[in-house]
């Protein structure tokens, strides 16, 4: 089990959605991505994006108009 | 073997279908229908850069608070879908500048853009490890005036490589025969036969299968077909002398008041708070303007201004600030190689800028 990091700031979606699905894809089930963003579309499109693909949504947080997502990639 | 050979030479092995997905209504139903025949469908969704999904809505402050979504993973939710969104945006690019059927009404090259698609989900859907067996699309004959015409329809198949392998659910009864049909992986009859612009029919299939809320963006889910967004790229290729372009200037397309006061130079001017903060992040690549001595936007300079250029930059800009009736505003101009100066300009009256340098 690893904790890995995506930095998707500046980046408008679905690039981050895209970026985080091509990261996933590189992680073990079990493993924890934390997905860092400024576009507030994340809050919307990453949870639908983990719900579509069984990806447990850990926690969403905001702070200083930085998001901060954190999921656990599940067996595909 | 081939993974279409090896697809049809195993007959009892359920059937798998790869779908366009754009989010809108038509590629929805479509993939709706071939599911209610006991079909497994993941859906394909291609970022080309100039999709309306989310971006503007992104950037502009008063939309921000708006509930947002991407409309193809919504109806991947919808329909209980996997979605892979694929970036194709620099391969695109060929398909944009060198179209071989031409473009629609804008720079809109929907034929080439619908066989790229469609090939793309070919080989990816068919690819061993994916193991697809056909794609299905959201086409209806008629439907659109550049690529959803009868005889685009055999054309896509042919140029796309996958023949007899695209199937188009809502208009199937209209085409000939494909191999999902011929083979008995779906039921023809079971397919629809719709044609033309009028949307009815598909309102009433997706009140008939309960999907109540769904897109349907009137210049289908491309800036592309969009007049304003197609001149200001128009504008780019004419003042560059060159058909080209990276991903940071077709974003920067979708942003701001574009003025072109010369052919060397123009300008880029954010309309609110959201656009000030989106253009901020592109001020070490682009010379730009602010206002000292006012409230104001962020102005990004486009081209290769000469000093007069530059001064007459800054009594637009100034214009578009709150000191825009005031005799004199101070403005500074920051280079992309750190050099700063400092200009005390008159604002232009709103007659010095004339409509044809609106881009």
């Amino acid at each position: 089990m690893s904790e890995a990091q995506l930095d998707t700031r500046g980046m408008l979606c679905p690039i981050p959605v895209i970026r985080t699905q091509d990261r996933v894809r590189e992680l073990a089930a079990g493993d924890v991505l934390e997905i860092v963003a400024t576009d507030p579309g994340v809050l919307h499109d990453i949870p639908s994006w983990c719900r579509v693909h069984g990806h447990e949504l850990l926690e969403t947080s905001e702070t200083n108009n930085e998001i901060r997502i954190r999921l656990r990639v599940c067996a595909p | 073997m081939t993974a279409q050979s090896k697809a049809i030479s195993n007959p009892d092995r359920p059937r798998r279908a790869v779908a366009l997905i754009s989010g809108g209504l038509d590629s929805m139903l479509a993939a709706k229908v071939i599911q209610e025949q006991g079909i497994e469908v993941q859906g394909l969704n291609f970022y080309t850069g100039f999709c309306v999904e989310g971006h503007t809505h992104a950037i502009r402050a008063k939309d921000r608070a708006k509930p947002k979504r991407n409309n193809a993973l919504w109806v991947a939710e919808q329909l209980g879908i996997k979605l892979n969104i694929i970036d194709v945006s620099e391969e695109y690019k060929d398909i944009v500048l060198n179209p071989r059927y031409g473009y629609g009404q804008h720079l809109n090259p929907c034929l080439d853009c619908k066989i790229f698609m469609v090939n793309k989900a070919q080989a990816w859907g068919f690819m061993e490890e994916n193991g697809f067996d056909f794609i299905i699309t959201g086409e209806v004959i008629g439907q659109r005036p550049k690529s959803q015409r009868k005889e685009t329809m055999p054309l896509i198949a042919r140029e796309s490589g996958a023949h007899d392998r695209l199937l188009r659910p809502l208009c199937a009864q209209h085409l000939p025969e494909t191999l999902p049909e011929r083979e008995g992986w779906v039921d023809r009859d079971a397919l629809y036969g719709f044609h033309g612009r009028n949307r009815k029919p598909q309102m009433a299939l997706a009140e008939q299968f309960g999907l109540t809320d769904y897109a349907q963006p009137a210049g289908g889910c491309c800036f592309l077909t969009d007049k304003s967004y197609s001149a200001k790229l128009a504008d780019l290729w004419s003042a560059r002398g060159k058909r080209d372009y990276e991903l940071d200037d077709i974003m920067l397309l979708k942003v701001g008041r574009h003025i072109r006061p010369s052919e060397t130079y123009k300008l880029i001017v954010g309309r609110e708070e959201g656009e000030n903060n989106y253009l901020e992040g592109y001020r070490k690549q682009f010379a730009h303007l602010r206002c000292e001595s006012h409230r104001g936007p962020l102005t990004l300079i486009d081209g290769a201004p000469n000093a007069a250029d530059i001064e007459q930059a800054a009594r637009i800009a100034a214009r578009y600030s709150q000191g825009r009736d005031a005799a004199e505003v101070t403005m500074s101009v920051h280079h992309p190689n750190g050099v700063s100066e400092v200009l005390t300009v008159t604002p232009y009256a709103p007659q010095e800028i004339p409509e044809r340098w609106h881009v």
